[in-house]
């Protein structure tokens, strides 16, 4: 492959994956936490929608994407009422999002097919963006692209050197020792809800107002998913979910490329190869590493106490 | 929980108890979903009687339930099965959608057998294609340790691809369109009498029976029951757990291939994109409202098809979106799931103890 066709492959990877990369981190901020939230396409689709409209309705898409991490947020909500306040099935729970979100995005969004809002655009990075190669890979971006940059580095930090980071994953591990220790459990798991919620939403607002600025039904198409398979596959360490979220970018990106060129194999075939990645992804991480990292409580639920 | 209150284990779990939580549940869910609808700008009393008399209000329209129980019935018995051992099995509507591709390659290619031998071996091929299906995401969970829920879920979508591959590629009809051409009379199961209602109807009621003898007299069947309360205690007393998986894996998935057959030879006569309507995703729901219990599955079904019929009426006579249909399905299951906690636990006000 030539540079010319390589480095825009590459900085295509990089937007694909930015929103892939938004909603693993929500997702695994919610795992870390104790619950497994299994719902993050219909957060991420309510995120998107709600950006949408508020990118429309304001003008302004920095108070859409804020708007749509709340969005995330509050459909996540649900979620943690039916888990942590009536003790269902957290992985029943997670479908019936998937199902409830989706739905409310695509039933509020028919309206709107097809209708454009103003969103972001690139800012390429003075002097950064001059690089030859690392340049237009990283730094030709619209901010969205280089806050998701920073977050990864925090989350790390956040896990593991913060009293909150330590007291949420304690609640995840051993929710009963946590609480034993004067940790509120439910409290911390309520946090992991809500915060990864917010970035699940972030991650559907980025298809909205980054990657296409117009709205279509089911705009996340399966990347909520993918999602939560880069959890399992990053060992629940936001560095990783950086590497697997710009792999799976490049094979979106290279898909649309081929599909672009012409190519003799037929579409339905190219659509696949996310999702066959996908599974190749999680039977090579699980090959790899048996003690995978996964939270010990993770989707089990905290007994009520009297 | 409300300070209040204090939450007590039950001793007991009645079945008035349950029916009333989920009645409750669904109740809740339609006054949610009217409230959407007056959101929308649509009446909400004139939708419920759209939803309910386009669901139930005619003859025509109760077989159209019928028509639409079925696959749900099959799936969601294929996927109550697995939830029985607690796997995760989200791929019905992948094992579905390969169900009816292997019924429609027995069709396609040999158009000129007799419907005694093209039937069976039409449905052998839709159970082989659908359970094999299921036994990937099992086997590799059981060697690899892989998530079932994930492994299935991206299954659905390389089915559904796949499927689309055919109709759009090689067996795409002379006419163009994206689809096969009609099946020859001998793969077509037919109507009951004078009815709309094919007889997958029958196929369902003799399933049913054979999942309910399984789970009753069946070692198998009491051995899955078992695993599923304890897989601790189940490996402890020797039973086969991972053995299990894969067999409960390619039984679920046999299921959802026969109603997938039963899709492409009744109420289509081939194969088309339009084959996949989400009965799978609905049979999970299904599945869990009905506790995971062959009859209930079948009321279950029911309503939850008359729910489908109901919106498309909703549709067509309001506007309003085919997106309602999945959001009452996402309410439902979300209010049955809270509503499991007055099945397990009761409040008892502080002051009284």
């Amino acid at each position: 492959m030539t540079p010319e066709v390589l480095i825009p492959l590459l900085a295509a990877a990089v937007i694909s994956g930015t929103p892939i990369l938004y909603a693993t981190l929500g997702a695994m901020f919610s795992e870390k936490s104790g619950v497994l939230n299994l719902g993050v396409e219909g957060v991420m689709l309510t995120g998107c929608l709600t950006g949408f409209l508020v990118a429309k309705a304001s003008g302004n898409p920095i108070l859409a994407f804020g708007a749509a991490g709340l969005a995330g947020a509050l459909t996540a909500s649900l979620h943690g009422l039916v888990c942590l306040v009536f003790q269902g099935n957290q992985v029943v729970s997670g479908l019936a999002l998937t199902l409830l979100g989706t739905g409310v995005a695509n039933y509020f969004g028919t309206a709107f097919v097809g209708q454009a809002a103003p969103g972001f655009a690139p800012f390429p990075i003075p002097w950064l963006a001059d690089i030859p190669g690392i340049g237009p890979v990283l730094f030709n971006h619209d901010p969205l692209v280089y806050l998701s940059y920073v977050l990864p580095p925090l989350f790390w930090l956040f896990f593991s050197h913060t009293r909150f980071g330590l007291n949420l994953r304690a609640t995840g591990e051993f929710p009963g020792a946590a609480a034993a220790a004067g940790i509120n459990a439910i409290a911390y798991r309520w946090a992991g809800v809500l915060v990864g919620g917010f970035f699940m939403g972030l991650g559907g607002a980025y298809l909205s107002l980054a990657y296409t600025h117009l709205w279509t039904n089911n705009l996340t198409a399966g990347r909520g998913w993918i999602a939560v398979a880069l959890v399992i596959f990053s060992f629940w360490r936001p560095g990783r979910a950086v590497f697997g979220a710009y792999l799976f970018g490049g094979i979106m990106a290279l898909q649309l490329r081929l599909q672009a060129f012409g190519t003799t194999l037929p579409s339905s075939l190219l659509l696949m190869l996310p999702y066959v990645l996908t599974v190749a992804v999680l039977v090579f991480s699980s090959l790899h590493n048996k003690k995978t990292g996964a939270p010990a409580a993770l989707g089990v639920n905290i007994e009520p106490r009297d | 929980m409300a300070a209040g209150f204090r939450i007590l284990p039950r001793q007991e779990q009645p079945a008035w108890r349950s029916c009333l939580i989920v009645l409750a549940a669904v109740g809740l869910s339609l006054l949610l979903g009217l409230l959407l609808l007056a959101i929308q700008g649509a009446p909400p009393l004139t939708g419920f009687k759209v939803l309910l008399q386009g669901a139930f209000g005619s003859r025509w329209a109760l077989e159209d339930c019928l028509i639409k129980a079925i696959p749900i019935f099959l799936c969601s018995l294929g996927v109550a099965i697995a939830f029985r051992l607690q796997i995760w099995n989200i791929g019905a509507e992948g094992q579905f959608a390969l169900g009816a591709v292997g019924a429609t390659w027995i069709a396609l290619s040999f158009p000129g057998l007799p419907k005694f031998l093209l039937i069976p071996l039409m449905v052998f091929m839709a159970c082989l294609a659908g359970g094999f299906w299921g036994m990937i995401p099992a086997l590799l969970r059981q060697r690899v340790g892989t998530n079932e829920i994930i492994v299935t879920l991206m299954m659905n979508y390389i089915a559904i691809l796949f499927l689309d591959f055919l109709v759009f590629g090689a067996w795409r009809d002379v006419s163009g369109f994206p689809m096969t051409a009609s099946f020859p009379p001998g793969a077509v199961i037919g109507t009951m009498g004078s009815s709309s209602v094919h007889w997958g109807l029958t196929h369902c009621l003799v399933l049913g029976l054979l999942v309910w003898i399984f789970f009753r007299y069946t070692r198998w069947g009491f051995e899955i029951k078992a695993s599923g309360d304890s897989v601790r205690a189940a490996r402890y007393a020797g039973i086969p757990y991972d053995r299990l998986v894969v067999l409960v894996m390619v039984l679920s998935g046999a299921l959802a291939g026969w109603s997938g057959f039963l899709e492409a030879s009744a109420s289509l006569n081939r194969l088309q994109p339009s084959s996949m309507a989400g009965y799978g995703f609905t049979a999970i729901v299904v599945a869990w409202l009905a506790r995971l219990n062959p009859l209930s599955i079948a009321i279950s079904s029911f309503l939850l098809a008359g729910l489908r019929v109901g919106v498309e009426h909703l549709q067509l006579d309001l506007r309003v979106p085919a997106a309602f249909g999945s959001i009452l399905e996402g309410l439902i299951l979300m209010t049955v799931l809270a509503g499991g906690f007055f099945m397990r636990y009761r409040l008892v006000p502080r002051s009284a103890s």
